[in-house]
């Protein structure tokens, strides 16, 4: 399946993957991350569950400390 | 609207730059003076944020920390050194209104969660996110789009050490979420955070804050 990952095409394998895989797959190693579908958030608690399909647009922000 | 004519290479191309508009500094302070910004967080963004923002004439500042004014802050920090030990709020609010004591200051000493985030933001025209873990970010991020989408909240992300001026840039991440930083730089003992730096990052937020609320209506 293709989706878009912060904006650009990325091939993804199988025809659905939830938040959580996609991350590790894609190795974001920050460790404070927010997270949309189709621009609704999804939070911390719901990765696991939250499952990216086939067209979905998927944003990853990381944070970082300092301020 | 200003045109501008920009000649390459011999040719003249015709460009448009974003309207800006045009006030004076009597009515950006009258507008600006309607509206109340939250400032999560009172340290190296938001105690200089809060002093650019009082100095702009805006009308109120609810300053949000839980922490005293110890002497390594004074490296980057709006605070002065008779003020350590004292807390951030209480040390930010005395200065403000050292500059400019017409504006109206409310100060809360707590630890920001979820739940204080709705009592205390429900009323403010605008939540600027200062705080110092990135874990606080995520949680006033998710928080303010859970609660408050429609809120404009501006954050600061990545500002450590110094130099690479041109990496710091500002993007929108939802309707009503803006982002100021290099999106790169966090904070270790080998990177530290320093005050031109954390200062061009606390003065951005401001801007945006400014502009934000010149274009909104009360």
């Amino acid at each position: 399946m293709q989706i878009f990952l912060n904006n650009r095409p990325e091939q993804i394998e199988g025809d659905e993957i939830t938040i959580s895989e996609l991350i590790r797959q894609k190795n974001f190693t920050f460790k404070l991350l927010v997270t949309k579908i189709n621009g609704k958030l999804v939070r911390v608690g719901e990765r696991d569950t939250t499952r990216v399909r086939n067209g979905d647009t998927v944003e990853v922000m990381h944070l970082i400390s300092g301020g | 609207m200003f045109r501008v004519f920009v000649l390459i290479g011999g040719k003249c191309i015709f460009t448009q730059l974003m309207a800006m508009n045009r006030m004076t500094v009597a009515q950006i302070r009258k507008h600006l003076s309607q509206f109340t910004i939250a400032i999560a967080g009172c340290g190296g963004l938001g105690s200089n944020a809060a002093v650019a923002l009082a100095r702009a004439g805006i009308g109120k500042l609810l300053l949000v920390d839980f922490d005293l004014v110890e002497p390594s802050n004074l490296y980057r920090q709006y605070f002065f050194c008779d003020q350590i030990g004292t807390f951030k709020t209480d040390a930010l609010a005395e200065n403000i209104h050292r500059i400019d004591n017409s504006i109206e200051l409310e100060t809360k000493n707590i630890k920001l969660d979820e739940l204080a985030v709705i009592q205390l933001f429900s009323d403010v025209d605008l939540v600027i996110e200062a705080f110092d873990q990135a874990a606080e970010k995520q949680m006033l991020l998710e928080a303010m789009l859970v609660n408050f989408p429609e809120k404009p909240f501006i954050m600061g992300n990545g500002m450590a050490g110094y130099g690479n001026f041109e990496a710091i840039k500002q993007l929108q991440w939802d309707k009503q979420v803006y982002i100021c930083g290099d999106f790169t730089n966090e904070i270790s003992e080998d990177n530290p955070p320093l005050a031109p730096r954390v200062g061009i990052v606390a003065n951005m937020q401001a801007n945006l804050a400014m502009e934000l609320l010149l274009k909104m209506s009360k």
